[in-house]
Formats: structure tokens, sequence, C-alpha cells
């Protein structure tokens, strides 16, 4: 077998191995969805037809689906995603300068990877930590009364993780 | 270690996600190093949170005296913090006193937050202790008819925002004749300014469970969901482990606490997307679509999850039930004023020096709540603005503070309480940039099936950058008037519905800001765009 029908035959077992967990639940595409990002980081564009196939969906369903929902992601992030609260809340102790301070010093805007692939960097309408703002997601994990200083030290430390 | 052993003392630290945002964890872990340094055994319980978000971490220490406080807590005051007695109760700058003594606490209606930070979330045997499984064991000794009857006769509103009496939509559910019904809790709060929803799942997971199965018990249903946001892994994994517990319990499952009930829940995880906070678009997203608003009727009471009759009901209203049945309408019935009985779990945040949960009646005002309990701004800056009810809700000026919060009186007054979410701005907030915003996200998060919503925030994006940019300033303010009506009346929801509502506000109370901004000329007045800088 060549490389690439190896990775494919190898999708096809992870998806089986997903659907086949969730298969009693109703309506399980999105717990499937998650589930395979949780996984691979990422829902490949080969896992389409795949997910279509077994869950007798249209493969435009299942694309609707993945593209509809901010959560899940067509190639994988880099290594550290921080996710900045832009809500208002936030707003008001000064999100608008951790923007602007992963703009300038870590050199990443939202919504875009750094090209070395070390830093994602997403938005996200509140994480319900609207007291003690502003506040962030750095790999999953939520700081809150961030300033400039304190989310570069976030980074820096998960950077050498 | 020279130090007597003596008898654990008894540690509270929250486990909450505010709590933990700013370092709880790390406390937790200090002090159980400290105390084993100093030969002092400690039981440290991980609660939820008081709501004096302030003060988190606010670690708690049993005394004789009571749970005395300490906050907000650094890892690294800890060390100093034991030295000092605290594992005694003693004196220190960080000491608060004797929690459940403090005024911001005991001027409270706490009427469903009774155990929120007072016990250990995951713990069957506090939450029976407390108070817990009370109004179930009552529920399942009525009939499911007077069940309803009570819920509509405490005037339990909808407390996800639209305030739609939850015993009407109950007996909707109940009187449908099917096999498979459902009760949906929407736990998608994905309004800026609201935490009151994860708190609860957070720290009193048993409470919601409870509400629910009281809800399937009343409507006949035997199926739950809880439908709950991404943004929130704390809350899905402490939701999921109380339902693992509660099972074993048996207090869910084929025979609920032995009564036949046959009631068993599931958690669900959101996809990042604001808009399944809509009932609709939530139910769509719970069978695997995307998240796409429906027309109404038929509604979800009738036709909801699968096309079968659904209670969606909002974290906060099924965990108000627990008490209500317990306690009887009554007791509820005679908080509040006017329409709004009960009590409204208020949020306070944004810039605001006392940021936290606050319970209470219904009909204290907006300037009790912001300057009393919420003590200003976190700058010390003066007030400027309020929203009130989330990103879809009015800006209100101080002048409106007197205020009372409740539903009518907030919708005569061109506002909405919503969820009751409060977010404080000071003197430095730019309302343009405000409403430009509130159009932004609309934009960002509209389902896309209407197109005032989808296509009409777009414009009003544009159109507001033309009036702060001052092209043709008079007719672009009527185009933004224009479209805001087109909004307003023609979308599919409160999504495209509301976008209008912090627009307009903005714009009558905060009309200097919409005024044309030259690029190099100097700016007269403090707020110019400091509030959103780096954000365009």
């Amino acid at each position: 077998m060549n490389p690439t029908t190896t990775r494919d035959a190898r999708l096809a077992l992870l998806v089986g191995e997903i659907v086949a967990a969730h298969r009693s639940h109703r309506g399980a595409l999105l717990p499937i969805l998650h589930a395979l990002q949780e996984r691979m980081g990422y829902v490949p564009a080969e896992a389409i037809p795949l997910l279509a196939d077994e869950l007798n969906l249209s493969r435009a369903d299942v694309h609707g689906v993945v593209t509809f929902y901010h959560d899940f992601r067509s190639e994988p992030a880099g290594r550290t995603t921080v996710k900045v609260c832009r809500a208002e809340a936030c707003q008001s102790v000064g999100a608008g300068r951790l923007v602007a301070h992963l703009r300038d010093r870590h050199g990443v805007a939202l919504g875009e990877t750094t090209d070395d692939g070390s830093l994602t960097a997403e938005q996200v309408f509140c994480l319900g930590n609207c007291a003690l703002g502003p506040a962030a997601q750095v790999n999953g994990r939520l700081h809150g009364r961030l300033d400039e200083a304190r989310l570069s030290a976030l980074l820096d430390a998960e950077a050498v993780r | 270690m020279t130090g007597p052993i003596t008898d654990p003392v008894t540690v509270y630290v929250p486990r909450d996600s505010a709590a933990t945002s700013v370092g709880a964890d790390e406390v937790a872990e200090a002090l159980m190093r400290a105390a084993e340094a100093a030969g002092q055994r400690i039981n440290v319980v991980r609660n939820g949170s008081r709501g004096m978000l302030w003060l988190e971490p606010l670690v708690e220490v049993v005394t004789p005296l009571g749970r005395v406080g300490y906050g907000p807590v650094r890892p690294e005051d800890v060390d100093g913090l034991v030295a000092g007695g605290m594992l005694d109760g003693a004196e220190h700058p960080l000491r608060v006193g004797v929690v459940d003594e403090l005024a911001w606490l005991t001027s409270q209606n706490r009427f469903t937050f009774t155990r929120v930070g007072i016990t250990d979330p995951l713990s069957p045997e506090d939450y029976v202790a407390h108070g817990g499984l009370a109004g179930l064991r009552r529920a399942l000794q009525m009939s499911p008819a007077d069940v309803v009857s009570e819920v509509t006769d405490s005037g339990l509103r909808g407390r996800g925002g639209a305030g739609f009496p939850a015993g009407i939509k109950w007996k909707t559910v109940g009187a449908c004749v099917d096999e498979l019904k459902f009760v949906c809790c929407n736990a998608d709060e994905g309004d800026s300014g609201t935490f009151a929803d994860r708190m609860v799942m957070e720290g009193d997971p048993f409470m919601l469970i409870e509400g629910m199965t009281i809800a399937a018990h009343a409507v006949g249903a035997s199926e739950g969901y809880i439908y709950i946001r991404s943004e929130y892994p704390a809350a899905v994994a402490t939701m999921r482990t109380a339902i693992d517990i509660a099972r074993g319990q048996g207090w869910l499952g084929d025979d609920v606490l032995g009564s036949g009930l046959r009631f068993d829940l599931h958690v669900r995880v959101g996809g990042g997307a604001y808009i399944c906070g809509e009932e609709t678009s939530m139910l769509e997203s719970l069978e695997g679509k995307r998240g796409m608003v429906r027309a109404k009727p038929p509604i979800p009471a009738i036709q909801g999850l699968f096309g079968r009759p659904t209670v969606v009901n909002n974290v906060l209203t099924l965990t108000s039930v627990p008490k209500i049945l317990a306690d009887g309408a009554q007791a509820y019935q005679q908080l509040g004023v006017e329409r709004s009985r009960g009590t409204q779990l208020f949020q306070l945040g944004g810039n605001i020096r006392h940021g936290g949960l606050v319970e209470l009646a219904f009909g204290v005002t907006l300037g009790e709540l912001v300057d009393g309990y919420g003590g200003g701004t976190r700058s010390g800056r003066p007030v400027r603005a309020v929203q009130v009810g989330g990103p879809l809700g009015a800006y209100v000026p101080t002048a409106d503070f007197h205020l009372p919060m409740d539903y009518e009186a907030f919708a005569a007054a061109g506002a909405m309480l919503g969820h009751g979410g409060i977010v404080v701005f000071d003197d430095t907030v730019d309302m343009a940039a405000q409403a430009r915003f509130a159009m932004e996200f609309c934009a960002a998060e509209s389902c896309g099936k209407c197109t005032p919503c989808r296509v009409g925030s777009v414009r009003g994006v544009e159109v507001i950058d033309r009036i702060t940019a001052g092209e043709h300033r008079e007719e672009n303010l009527a185009l933004l008037e224009d479209l805001c009506d087109v909004m307003t009346e023609g979308s599919l929801c409160a999504m495209g519905g509301l976008t209008p509502m912090p627009v307009r506000s903005a714009l009558t109370h905060f009309a200097d800001d919409f005024t044309a901004r030259e690029p190099n000329a100097q700016t007269t007045s403090a707020h110019r765009g400091a509030g959103t800088e780096g954000m365009r």
C-alpha cells in the first residue's frame, strides 16, 4: 500500500470507530464531529464522505454542518491556541488591547496562525468570565484578569511545554 | 515537623471556572503544601463560587465562628497566610470576615442559589443535607397536572430572556399525546455579561437534574438533553459527572426515587455558534444539523425535538423549580413586583469593582445593582453606559438608573431585562464603536436564514462606518433608522430582531459619539476609541 492509502485506511478506521461509539445516540453528528476533532485536531475534508456514508446523510449535509459551527477546523491549529474574548464585558476592560498585543508582539491576528505553526489566535464571544475580564482561553484553559504581560507569559510558558 | 497534630481543618477553595481562571487550583495546591509543612492536617473541599467574584480565589476556613473568608488569595500569598494563622481564622489584610455574615450576601434573596458556593457540588450527601430532592419528592407525590399548576401559580417566567410563563409551556406539552416527549435545557449561555447558568452547573449540578426531572414528571417526558456551549468545558464535565452520580443514586433512570418515573438525561455540547441559544436553532443542533432557526409555528412545545412535544427551558428556569415545589408556589409568588414574580439572578460584569452574582427579587433598581452591589467601575472612572440583557440588549445611561429591574418596566423604557446580565462601561467607551460591534456581532453569528438579519447586519456595519466618517451624515442616519426598522420587523428570530436595540439606544442616548471623526483632528472628549482600540 502506498502512504496515501494507508492514511485513508486509518482515517476510515477512526471514523468507523467513532461512529460506532455514537450509534445509539439520537442526531449524533455533532458529538461525532467533536470526537473526531478531539482525536485529530481538525476535521479533514476526506472524513466528510466517510461520515456521510456511515450516517446515511449526503456529503452536502455533513459539509454544511462542519462549516456552520465555528468550533470545527478544516486544518490543524498551531501548537498553542489562544482564544481571546471579544464580547462586550471584556471590551469594557481592555480586550482590544490584548488583540493589538497579539498582533504587535506575537505577530498574529485573530483567525490566523503564525508561519512557524506555533500559535493560532482566535476570537470568541464570551467565555462566561465577565466579572474578571479580560479573559482568554489558552489551550482550552480559562484565564481571567489578563493584561498584555500576563498573556505573553502564558503563551511563552505554553511554547516551552 | 514540630506543629501539634490536630483534627483536620476544612478549607474551601472554589472549583468554579471564574475562580480557577485567576489561580484557584494553584492556591489549593499551595495550601496543601503549606499545611503539610506546618504539620496541620487539612481537608480541602472544592466548592462552587459564592458569587463575590472580585474576591476570587476566595478561600474559606471552617472555624468555631463560621466559615472565615480570605480573598483574593494568590498562590504566593498562601505561605504567609498559613504562617499567620489563617487555619485558625486569624486576622490578615486579606481576611474578609465570616462569609455568611457579609452584607453583600445577607441582603440578597438567595432563593435558588442556596447551595452554590456552600456545598461540594458533586456530593450527593451534601445535596440532600442542604435541602436537595425535597422538591422532586413532593412533585412525585402529586399528579402531573398539579405540578404544572404549582409552577403556573408561582408566576415563574422563562429566565432565558423572553420571559414566557413556564407553567403555560409545560401545560401545552403535557396536553400533547405522544409516547416520546423531551425536556431540553438551554444551557447555551452566549450573552456577554451572563454567567449564572455556568455557575449553577459547576456549583450545584444536581439542582438542574432535579428541576428537569420534575419537568419530565409534569409533562410526561422520558428523555432530557442539556445543551451546553463548548466554551464551558468545566460545566460540561461537572454536569456529566453529576448525571452519572445521579443515575447511581437512583435519581435518574428507569425508576426515579422508586416512583416508577422513567427519565434519563444526556449532555450535548454546542459548536461555538451563538445562534444556538435561540430555542429552535438549538433543537436543530441537537438533531445534528446546522443551527438554522425554524419558523414558528409550530411551537416546540407541540413539535420540538425530532418533531416531538418538547419543553425547552433555560437553566435558571429549571433550577427555580425544585425550590418552588419544595416550598410551594406562594413562597415564590410573594417575591417580586407586578408580573415579574420571584427572584432574578443578576450578573454584574464588565468594568465593575464588585462583579459577581446577585440574586434578588425583581424590582431592585439598576442603580442599586451597579452603584450599590457593584461599587461603580473597576477603573474608578465614572460610569457612562450599562448594557443590560446581553449583546442584543439596550445601552442604558446613568440617567435611567432609577429603572426597576422587571420585564415590563424595561420593555417600556425601550430596553430589555433578558437573562439578567449587566455590563458596565466607564467614560472612555466609544458608543458608536459599540453600536458598530452590535452589527458586526450579528453579521458574524447570524444563521443566515432570513435576509434582514444576514444582509442587514453587514449593511449596518457599513452605514455606521459612513456616519462616523462624516459621509452624508443625515442621509445615512435616516438609512440606519430604516435598516433598524426592517431588521426589527422582518427578522425571523430575536438575533436580527433585537440587534437594533443596542444600536438605537446608543444613538438615542449617546448621539454625540456618532459625529464625524477627522482622522488627524484632536479628540475633544475622553471617549474616543479607547475601548475598542485594535478591534477594527
